[in-house]
């Protein structure tokens, strides 16, 4: 009854309650804003496209859970298949779709090379989270690319020096056809000559290419006591498992593109036992914010690891939602807000970008595998002098 | 000497993998007069077959002997299934059908199975570790290193060759699938079931791609949904090389198509990432020279 004293405490009760879930929706009626994560989900080099997926999702996942944000956030994740081709066709169906207003794209330089242009045309800001081509961000100044992870260049700077250092003097080059090979072998050339070494043939096979033993027989035949290896890791894993059937006995010395757990799974622990690579970053437990990310991603429940550059993508997710959390979701304010980014904290260390947009801050660690994990040299047992490399002089 | 040496054994194992390919093109051609596009494919089929088994067989706790057996064996079986079910089911009923129909549906058969794989087989779109089931190591030689699986893949390959050949030539089954090949309508009228010997021709033919799966995946311990492809036009090419229609002339056709490959990367080493390119070149031209291949078919001699 209306008139009763229940009646009136009910409708109050009620008109509470009505109230506060208004304001309850009003608290939590966050606007939506777009990120487009892209790397490799399918084929030979998924496990890293898959590792930055969860990376980028995590971050996103972690920011949603903070009630301070002004946005909700939705990963929209794609596939590129590390094809240049593929790569062009998704970027162009984010970059035209208006509701995404920033990007974290690319593994595979190869892909990311061929997308510079449409990211531009359209003004979509992007931040890559791997790809290592120094053509990306260098080859011209576009205002819409960013990268967190280093160039291939300090990679082959240091390694040249590390191989002098240890007293390596005859190299075979054995890289990928991709403009990403391609690279990777003229600043290994550039490097291995400014340190008086001697490169006794260079090698370029397509990264599908399945027997390499003709290859490897040549270069057998000219008996270098390293084989330089500038590709990625399903050819980098054909390359170490031929070698051994040849009974190539010559030291391997990667860079980047095998750097992470798959390549020492897919080889096995005894053959990628030895492996020298050079990386612009340290272990996730030496990283500023490793362990906050390691925890979480465990904590999140990822079967699949983050690999090398897990911790990238989620860097480069976290940059670019704080800077929509400042300018709002605008893709010509989070261009402009990205261009300006000096000494960022981040799990990876602070970030900085150059004019071009290049993360200048990356350390190169050098890492060899021992025990079938890659470990820092320094701390490895082929630094004592316990183990020793292959071929030395 | 002793690199040359080195890359005839290399040479002798690609070799091997692909004139079995090619002689599977060159029974369905002979029987059928059928280029069935679908046939690398049906070795991808075959190879995942055999990847299945082995994971099956190390839940069964079998030993690596009987492993391998069991492995090999489901690949060929699986390939020969299939091989025979594309013949029942869809290259018979097309026989008077044009060519090109013919052509096209077996591009389309290989194009569905190869999806199927990737979209299917868990992790399918990822390369999948074949198991080492074959002795590892192997013995230096005069600067030519020998290796046992790889010594014992050629064996086996070559053995599975001659086996073909002695099938086709040497026994009942072989007298019926040639009749078949020479003419099917005076092939029946003799008492020759006809569907039942095309069958079994498209099955043996499959099973060259079978075995040329697992020593695929046993010699490079990798296997993907998308091996067949390459592995096909490569076949195919060796196929037309050493003519279509004649065993012996696939085989030289694989080995020679292999020993082209060697030695661009042998000689021209700065050319190795066109050696493919190279190699389909000099086919091209030694069709242009011998349009029916270097080994003719003959007449009255087809398959």
């Amino acid at each position: 009854m209306l008139g009763s004293k229940g009646g009136v405490w009910g409708l109050a009760v009620s008109g509470l309650v009505l109230m506060a879930a208004a304001n309850a929706d009003g608290a939590f009626a966050k606007e939506k804003v777009k990120i487009a994560f892209v790397g490799p989900l399918t084929g030979s080099n998924s496990q890293h496209g898959i590792g930055g997926r969860n990376s980028a999702e995590l971050a996103v996942k972690l920011k949603n859970a903070d009630p301070a944000t002004k946005y909700e956030y939705e990963l929209v994740a794609l596939d590129d298949e590390c094809k240049p081709n593929v790569a062009v066709q998704v970027v162009t169906k984010i970059a035209s779709d208006n509701s995404i207003v920033v990007a974290v794209p690319h593994y595979c330089s190869a892909a990311a090379i061929a997308t510079v242009d449409i990211f531009h045309r359209f003004k979509l800001p992007m931040v890559i989270w791997a790809a290592v081509l120094p053509q990306i961000t260098y080859a011209k100044k576009v205002p819409e690319i960013h990268r967190v992870s280093g160039t291939l260049i300090g990679q082959n700077r240091v390694g040249a020096q590390f191989m002098k250092e240890r007293g390596y003097k005859t190299f075979v080059s054995f890289a990928d056809s991709t403009d990403y090979g391609k690279s990777m072998n003229e600043y290994f050339t550039k490097f291995t000559n400014e340190n008086k070494n001697e490169i006794l043939g260079a090698f370029a096979v397509p990264p599908d290419q399945q027997d390499v033993s003709a290859e490897l027989t040549r270069i057998k035949e000219l008996n270098p006591q390293v084989i330089y290896f500038g590709g990625l890791t399903p050819l980098g894993t054909r390359v170490r498992t031929q070698m051994e059937k040849l009974g190539i006995t010559a030291q391997l010395e990667g860079n980047s593109g095998i750097m992470g757990d798959a390549f020492i799974s897919a080889v096995g622990p005894e053959l990628a036992e030895g492996t020298l690579t050079f990386f612009d970053s340290p272990p996730l437990s030496k990283m500023p914010g490793g362990k906050f990310f390691s925890d979480n991603y465990t904590k999140a429940g990822y079967t699949q690891s983050p690999e090398a550059y897990g911790p990238f993508a989620f860097a480069a997710t976290n940059l670019v939602m704080e800077e929509i959390e400042r300018v709002g979701p605008n893709r010509a304010k989070i261009t402009e807000a990205l261009g300006k980014v000096k000494d960022r904290p981040s799990i990876i260390g602070p970030i900085t970008f150059d004019d071009y947009g290049q993360n200048i801050t990356p350390l190169t660690t050098k890492y060899v595998v021992q025990d079938g994990k890659w470990t820092i040299w320094e701390e490895s047992e082929y630094a004592t002098g316990k183990r020793k490399l292959k071929n030395l002089p | 000497m002793s690199s040359i040496a080195q890359y005839l054994l290399n040479g002798l194992m690609q070799g091997t993998i692909y004139g079995l390919v090619a002689i599977g093109f060159t029974i369905f051609f002979g029987v059928m007069n059928v280029i069935k596009f679908s046939h690398g494919d049906v070795l991808t089929f075959g190879a995942f077959g055999g990847l299945v088994a082995a994971w099956a067989a190390t839940a069964l706790g079998f030993p690596i002997w009987l492993e391998l057996v069991f492995v090999v064996l489901i690949s060929v079986m699986a390939s020969a299934a299939i091989g025979a079910i594309i013949a029942r089911g869809l290259v018979l009923p097309l026989k008077d059908a044009p060519p090109l129909n013919m052509l096209l549906m077996t591009m389309m058969v290989g194009t569905a199975i190869r999806e199927c794989i990737r979209l299917f087989f868990p992790n399918g779109t990822n390369p999948q570790r074949f198991p080492e089931l074959l002795p590892s190591g192997g013995f230096d030689l005069s600067g030519v290193y020998f290796r046992y699986d790889g010594l014992i893949l050629i064996a086996a390959g070559i053995a599975f060759i001659f086996a073909v050949q002695w099938i086709i030539n040497r026994t009942r089954l072989g007298l019926a699938i040639r009749a078949v090949a020479e003419d099917g309508e005076t092939a029946r009228t003799m008492g020759i079931n006809f569907t039942l010997t095309v069958a079994i021709a498209f099955a043996i033919g499959s099973m060259t791609a079978g075995v040329a799966g697992a020593l695929y995946g046993l010699y490079y311990s990798e296997i993907n949904y998308s091996m067949g492809l390459i592995l096909a036009i490569i076949g195919f090419s060796a196929a037309i090389i050493g003519g279509l229609g004649n065993i012996w002339g696939a085989i030289v056709g694989g080995y020679l198509f292999a020993g082209l490959q060697t030695a661009v990367v042998a000689l021209l080493p700065a050319l190795s990432d066109y050696k493919n390119v190279i190699a389909l070149i000099v086919v091209v031209a030694l069709i242009a020279w011998r349009p029916t291949g270097l080994l003719a078919e003959r007449g009255s001699e087809r398959v």
